[in-house]
């Protein structure tokens, strides 16, 4: 076993507390830190430490050692608070997350920056506390602390300082139980790395190692915790005499590597009282309530929970279809197992899921930069963050909310005075929310800023050469944001210039099955809504059938299905068709038109129209019958094939055909897009089909 | 001497490769045995709208969606039938899996390299583009495809291309 086979562990724990570490530093009170928040930062900066130390990665764990001591006077109070010094920890922390990147990636960080931030923080220290940071690091023994405790020290975290733990310093025996030959060895290196190996005896099931250091027990935990368990570990005080009579020489051996300032053995240096073994039980607590999985394997259970369905519904099928079935056992063990594998799949379904208080958890940080920016006053709330969606989708959808987010700061919310002026609250208000609607999941970003200006858009939209009209709806207006390189904003900010444009935001989304509805009223805001499905890999559908063939529709778009009948339905400019439908034409989409499916019927009144919306947008669908509701694992097209216009995806049914999934906008844009070049040779208006020839030149 | 004809003779293998062959028609083309994933016989293939006329349409392999092709329709061959001896070669070509209808498979072959012809300029239905060579046999004559180029080639309309 290679060390390095850890690296990937390490790497996803660092960034989760860096994560955390990032919400914690964005939640501080500067005015009155609570001291549990500053423990949990500090934390977080000295498991990442000792991570680092363990895997040799320097810069890293330099940093991190100069930004743990620093919190660590923070803690005690010795640093007051500032936002500017919130701010640097925030810089710090970006630094630490880049130098992961660059690891993970297999480099090594940026040089440069990376003494820049060990200057910045250095500097800090320095004007702050008038102490050098590497000084306190060597100089950590419990005794200079203990003195300098009475001064400052928050009732709080005397109990840290008084516990100047009595085993620190001497010998340990560090208990290995069940850790197998070559971990061990990886262990002894490792302990060697924190201080002197005197003996290290014993076999698979209970190894000993006496080991001499200054180190604390939960630097030790921290580092093993990377290899083994913490259950196969046991560390004690050597018992006789030891204790007492080492203390000497090990100080003086972490004190010369840092003086000669080798890395690697800072963390041996840093012998800060340890704070509370409380802290690393309840983190072992918050571990085992979660185990971590490669989504290729949750991914390859999902997929066979979903042939168990096909194959329970081929089951169902082929039941239902003999004759005569009176054993009652065989029904009832049906339904049973019908039952189970829907819960079996819905379970499974759910380990996808997590909650948007992942999405949302970075927008704290990204309002409060751009705010400060821009010289906005903005609060921001969240709402629905235990909103559940799959997790392929959270990620995707980080970067369009993101930007969302910065365009409501930087063009919504207007400037405090400007808002004072018109009678609102200096502070705009920006809120997130998330909540479930059917199957799919609203997500809505709001301001109360100025609202979307009808008659700027137009104009713009004008300059740009886009076809509009003054007629427009107030909706087709504020979908204008969307288009390519359109941009009101009087002038390109910082904040706005960069990142992806509005038209790839709705790109994305819709790339995720969704679409993005906007609205707004002048001078009280702008509520921007994106619909997304809740997830991908499975569809509540509607089976429709063509001719011979069969489709899905789904289930999420259809709103009802009726018999035209003949009035209500009209001819409009040559072969264009509307239907009636309670006061509103909708567009007629004719499945068999747009699909070319031979043998439909093409009787408008012997049909079935179907009332669907797609991206905002109802039309009636064609269909010769309705076959009834299910649910289907929703298969890509394109792995193996490419994108087909009018189709989403496709399924497999239960008698193991594959049917196709429509995509109701798609149809229609298929549709109209059949018409266009069907009307220069436009003699009859019969539902000829096309031949590929002319829908491709079309196109 | 033994020893080294041994040596001779395993390097020379080395560079025979195996071919799976099969018909269109008349002709006899072969591929690359190490493409072939399986073969099948053609059934529930479910239609692609608005496809070009060789792509049958997709179908279910043990609930992977793949595209059937048939090169009897590509190739301009004159009789196109479906029936029980009607077989889909399933390959797998750039980490995609793809069915191809052809008339029969005949069976395996080892070609040595000095049995592979380069393929002279052809026609317009099969670019030599195409081709790796031409299999002679005494006094047959194997097609050998490369499936690869064929089938993510443009013109197959089976991949599809970022837009530039």
């Amino acid at each position: 076993m290679d060390i390095t086979d850890f690296y990937d562990t390490f790497f996803e724990e660092a960034e989760e507390l860096l994560a955390d570490m990032e919400r914690y530093l964005l939640e501080l009170d500067v005015d009155e830190p609570d001291i549990e928040q500053l423990n949990a930062i500090f934390r977080a900066a000295h498991s990442i430490k000792g991570g680092a130390g363990t895997f040799g990665f320097e810069a890293l764990q330099r940093t991190t050692h100069l930004f743990e001591n620093l919190l660590d006077h923070t803690r005690k109070g010795e640093l007051t608070l500032r936002r500017d010094i919130v701010d640097t920890f925030l810089e710090t922390k970006d630094m630490l997350n880049d130098q992961l990147d660059a690891y993970r990636n297999g480099g090594e960080p940026d040089q440069e920056a990376f003494e820049r931030i060990c200057q910045t923080l250095q500097r800090l220290a320095l004007e702050e506390i008038g102490r050098d940071l590497d000084d306190t690091g060597r100089a950590a023994s419990p005794a200079p602390d203990q003195a300098s405790a009475p001064r400052i020290e928050p009732p709080a975290a005397s109990t840290d300082a008084g516990s100047a733990e009595p085993e620190s310093g001497g010998q340990r025996i560090v208990t290995l139980l069940g850790v197998a030959e070559k971990d061990r060895q990886l262990l002894i290196e490792e302990l060697g790395q924190l201080g002197d190996v005197v003996t290290h005896r014993g076999d698979e099931a209970r190894y000993e190692v006496v080991l001499s250091s200054a180190v604390g027990n939960d630097d030790i935990e921290a580092v093993m915790c990377f290899i083994i368990e913490a259950d196969q570990l046991q560390i004690t005080a050597a018992e006789g005499t030891e204790t007492v009579q080492s203390p000497a020489p090990p100080p003086s051996a972490p004190q010369d590597s840092a003086a000669s300032s080798v890395p690697a053995a800072k963390s041996a240096a840093d012998a800060k009282p340890s704070k509370a073994k409380s802290k690393a039980k309840s983190k072992s607590a918050g571990e085992t309530s979660s185990i971590r999985v490669s989504v290729d394997k949750v991914d390859q259970v999902i997929n066979l929970v979903g042939e168990l369905i096909i194959t329970q519904s081929m089951l169902d099928q082929t039941v239902s279809e003999m004759e005569g079935v009176a054993d009652s056992a065989l029904l009832n063990g049906m339904s049973l197992l019908q039952r189970n594998a829907r819960d079996l799949q819905e379970s499974v379904m759910s380990i996808r899921m997590i909650p948007m208080e992942f999405v949302f958890s970075r927008f704290p940080r990204v309002v409060r930069e751009t705010a400060g920016k821009l010289g906005k006053e903005i609060e921001l709330v969240t709402e629905g963050e235990s909103t559940e969606l799959d997790k392929s989708l959270t990620e995707r959808i980080i970067d369009p909310l993101t930007h969302l987010v910065r365009n409501s700061l930087d063009h919504g919310i207007e400037m405090p005075d400007d808002r004072e002026a018109v009678g609102k609250p200096r502070t705009g208000r920006l809120t997130l929310s998330a909540q479930h609607q059917g199957g799919n999941i609203l997500i809505e970003v709001i301001d109360d800023g100025a609202g979307l200006n009808r008659d700027r858009l137009l104009s713009k939209a004008r300059e740009n050469g886009l076809n509009v009209s003054d007629s427009m709806t107030d909706d087709e207006v504020w979908q204008l944001i969307f288009a390519p390189g359109f941009s009101t904003a009087k002038e390109v900010t910082d904040v706005s210039g960069r990142g992806v444009g509005m038209d790839v935001v709705k790109r994305n989304i819709q790339g995720m099955g969704g679409h993005v509805e906007i609205m707004s009223r002048s001078g009280e805001g702008t509520r921007i809504r994106i619909v997304l499905p809740l997830t991908l890999a499975i569809l509540d559908g509607m089976s429709i059938k063509v001719g011979d063939e069969m489709f899905i529709l789904p289930l999420s778009a259809v709103l009802e299905s009726l018999q035209p009948a003949k009035e209500d339905i009209y001819a409009m400019a040559g072969d264009d068709v509307v239907l009636k439908v309670r006061d509103e034409y909708l567009p007629v989409v004719a499945v068999h038109e747009a699909l070319d499916v031979p043998n439909a019927k093409t009787r408008l009144t012997e049909t079935i129209a179907v009332i669907v919306q797609g991206e905002g947008r109802r039309y009636a669908l064609l269909v010769d019958d309705l076959v009834g509701q299910q649910q289907v694992v929703v298969k890509n097209l394109e792995t193996n094939y490419r994108k087909v216009p009018g189709v989403s995806a496709a399924t497999i049914l239960g008698d193991g055909s594959v049917a196709l999934i429509l995509d109701i906008a798609g149809l229609h844009r298929l549709n109209r897009a059949k018409k266009e070049a069907r009307r220069p040779e436009r003699t009859n208006h019969s539902l000829e089909a096309l031949t590929d020839k002319e829908l491709e030149t079309s196109s | 001497m033994n020893q080294t004809t041994d040596a001779a003779l395993t390097a020379a293998e080395a560079h025979n490769r195996e071919f799976l062959v099969f018909s269109l028609g008349e002709e006899e083309y072969a591929v690359d045995i190490l493409k072939v994933q399986e073969i099948r016989g053609y059934e529930n293939v479910t239609r692609i709208a608005n496809a070009p006329d060789f792509i049958k349409g997709v179908t279910n392999l043990r609930g992977v969606i793949v595209p059937i092709v048939d090169l009897r329709i590509k190739f301009h061959l004159d009789k196109v039938e479906y029936g029980g001896q009607t077989v889909v070669i399933v390959v797998n070509v750039e980490d995609r899996v793809v069915g191809i209808v052809v008339d029969g498979v005949s069976d395996v072959m080892t070609l040595s390299p000095d049995q592979i012809k380069p393929a002279p300029e052809f026609g317009v239905t099969l670019s030599s583009d195409f081709l790796s060579g031409l299999g002679s046999l005494e006094d047959r004559m194997l097609v050998i495809v490369d499936i690869d180029k064929l089938l993510t080639s443009d013109e197959m309309e089976l991949v599809e291309r970022v837009a530039e």
